[in-house]
């Protein structure tokens, strides 16, 4: 029987059910475990990263490359038709999918994947759409989870930081709803998780709660995703004040869970103190390292009927 | 006499009735009426029974489709539509809130791909609490109707 996700587009976390996400989270551990096989051999992949975004797109292409395949592309779009003569980005996808067996697309623009799975005749990936989607750093986040926690259901995990803007935590939220999991949601008022999000979840049955500050929470929880708190979002005067509030320091975690585990979608700048990195709860170094088999188990399920 | 409405009938067309006061403008931009060459005929604020003011827009020679009368049940939720076809009514619709909406309004968000690549905008319609919100197929942003629609 053909894998479900086979020749299929992965566009949002939303198109994705619960049983999908769980054949990529253990498709990636599979991989993690073995000397990788050569599942992408003789397959082309295009990288287009119309956008910087160093960690992503070199994850995308070292998966590519583990597994057997080749891959062409750009990592900005300063030389590309579109930038320098003015090319749709729908002909620029027609054009390259014809090249190619996968097309992985970074866009400063919200949408541009979905747009771009309308013009390719072959699987869209999203990379990376504006600040809507980032699929693949949601399933590396969920098999980072999976991989420290044993499981994926009835965790107790902290949000922290900038929970407004941050699509990361939107998605895992989302995704980590369907494993029934329970939330602490831990940020500035400013930058809150937003209603559509809480009226989601209120929808499920899910349970969470609002707090004021990491220390009430962190010795009842199994995961800390910490987010940073960007400078811009506030006056300097204010920034130093509320930010100094959303620091993870090793001294919080004297009295914590043995399982707790601590996530940063990276990059990190001052919110978890250098000190966390040699405690046992540290753990996005290896979340970082884990985007590989993600990426490698989405790859391999696209572009593979069965594995 | 003074308050009948004298407009003639049409041989073959679309008559949008009862619509509340100040949406029939919002119509005719939205949908695009004035663009062709019908004969359009409009009445603003004119003596209604049920809700007090109303506008009327009668458009010639085009019957309009149960789908584009739903897209005008944002505007104007409580709008008759007669198409007549040989001076008889041939159909008649009420309203419904449509489930999706293609390539009538553009996408609010001024970074969503739609409106920079040739591309049908697209909303799904959904109903929560008695209020419409649509969400965009592309940038998966939600926004009320009256945003979207600029009501």
């Amino acid at each position: 029987m053909a894998n479900p996700l086979f020749q299929k587009n992965i566009i949002s976390i939303s198109d994705l059910t619960q049983e999908q996400m769980e054949l990529i989270v253990r498709t990636a551990e599979r991989l993690k475990c073995e000397p990788p096989p050569p599942l992408l051999k003789n397959k082309v992949v295009a990288s287009c990263f119309f956008e910087a975004s160093t960690r992503t797109r070199l994850s995308f292409e070292t998966a590519i490359l583990r597994l057997g395949g080749t891959h062409i592309g750009f990592d900005n779009d300063a030389n590309t038709s579109l930038a320098k003569k003015g090319e749709s980005l729908a002909d620029s996808v027609k054009v390259i999918s014809s090249y190619t067996d996968a097309f992985v697309i970074r866009h400063p623009r919200e949408g541009s994947a979905r747009l771009a799975s309308e013009f390719s005749t072959v699987p869209v990936i999203n990379g990376g759409d504006g600040a809507n989607q980032h699929p693949t750093q949601t399933l590396l986040d969920l098999f980072t989870i999976f991989e420290c926690q044993g499981k994926l259901e009835e965790l107790t995990i902290a949000f922290v930081g900038d929970l407004k803007y941050g699509r990361t935590v939107h998605s895992l939220a989302q995704a980590c709803s369907l494993f029934k999991c329970r939330f602490f949601f831990i940020s500035p008022e400013a930058l809150a998780m937003p209603d559509y999000i809480l009226e989601e979840l209120d929808e499920k049955g899910i349970k969470y709660q609002v707090s004021q500050s990491i220390e009430e929470v962190i010795n009842d929880v199994d995961i800390v995703y910490m987010t940073r708190v960007q400078k811009e979002r506030f006056d300097e005067t204010e920034y130093k004040h509320i930010a100094s509030k959303y620091i993870l320091t090793a001294e919080m975690l004297s009295d914590v869970r043995k399982n707790l585990k601590i996530l940063h979608p990276l990059p990190r700048v001052d919110e978890i103190t250098v000190d966390v990195d040699k405690t046992p709860y540290a753990y996005y170094f290896e979340q970082a390292q884990n985007g590989i088999y993600a990426r490698q188990a989405l790859l391999a399920l696209v572009l593979n009927e069965t594995l | 006499m003074a308050n009948k409405l004298l407009v003639e009938a049409i041989r073959k067309g679309t008559v949008i009735d009862h619509i509340p006061a100040g949406q029939g403008i919002k119509i005719l931009k939205q949908l695009h009426l004035v663009d062709g060459n019908e004969k359009i005929t409009v009445g603003f604020n004119l003596p209604s029974q049920e809700i007090g003011l109303k506008d009327l827009i009668k458009v010639e020679n085009r019957l309009f489709t149960e789908s584009e009368a739903n897209e005008l049940s944002l505007f104007a939720p409580s709008a008759t539509i007669n198409v007549i076809d040989n001076y008889v009514v041939k159909d008649k619709f009420t309203m419904s809130t449509p489930n999706a909406l293609e390539g009538v309004f553009d996408c609010p968000n001024s970074n969503c791909i739609s409106l920079h690549e040739p591309v049908t905008s697209y909303f799904k319609v959904t109903k929560k609490h008695e209020s419409i919100y649509l969400k965009c197929k592309y940038c998966e942003k939600t926004f009320s109707k009256e945003i979207v629609a600029g009501l």
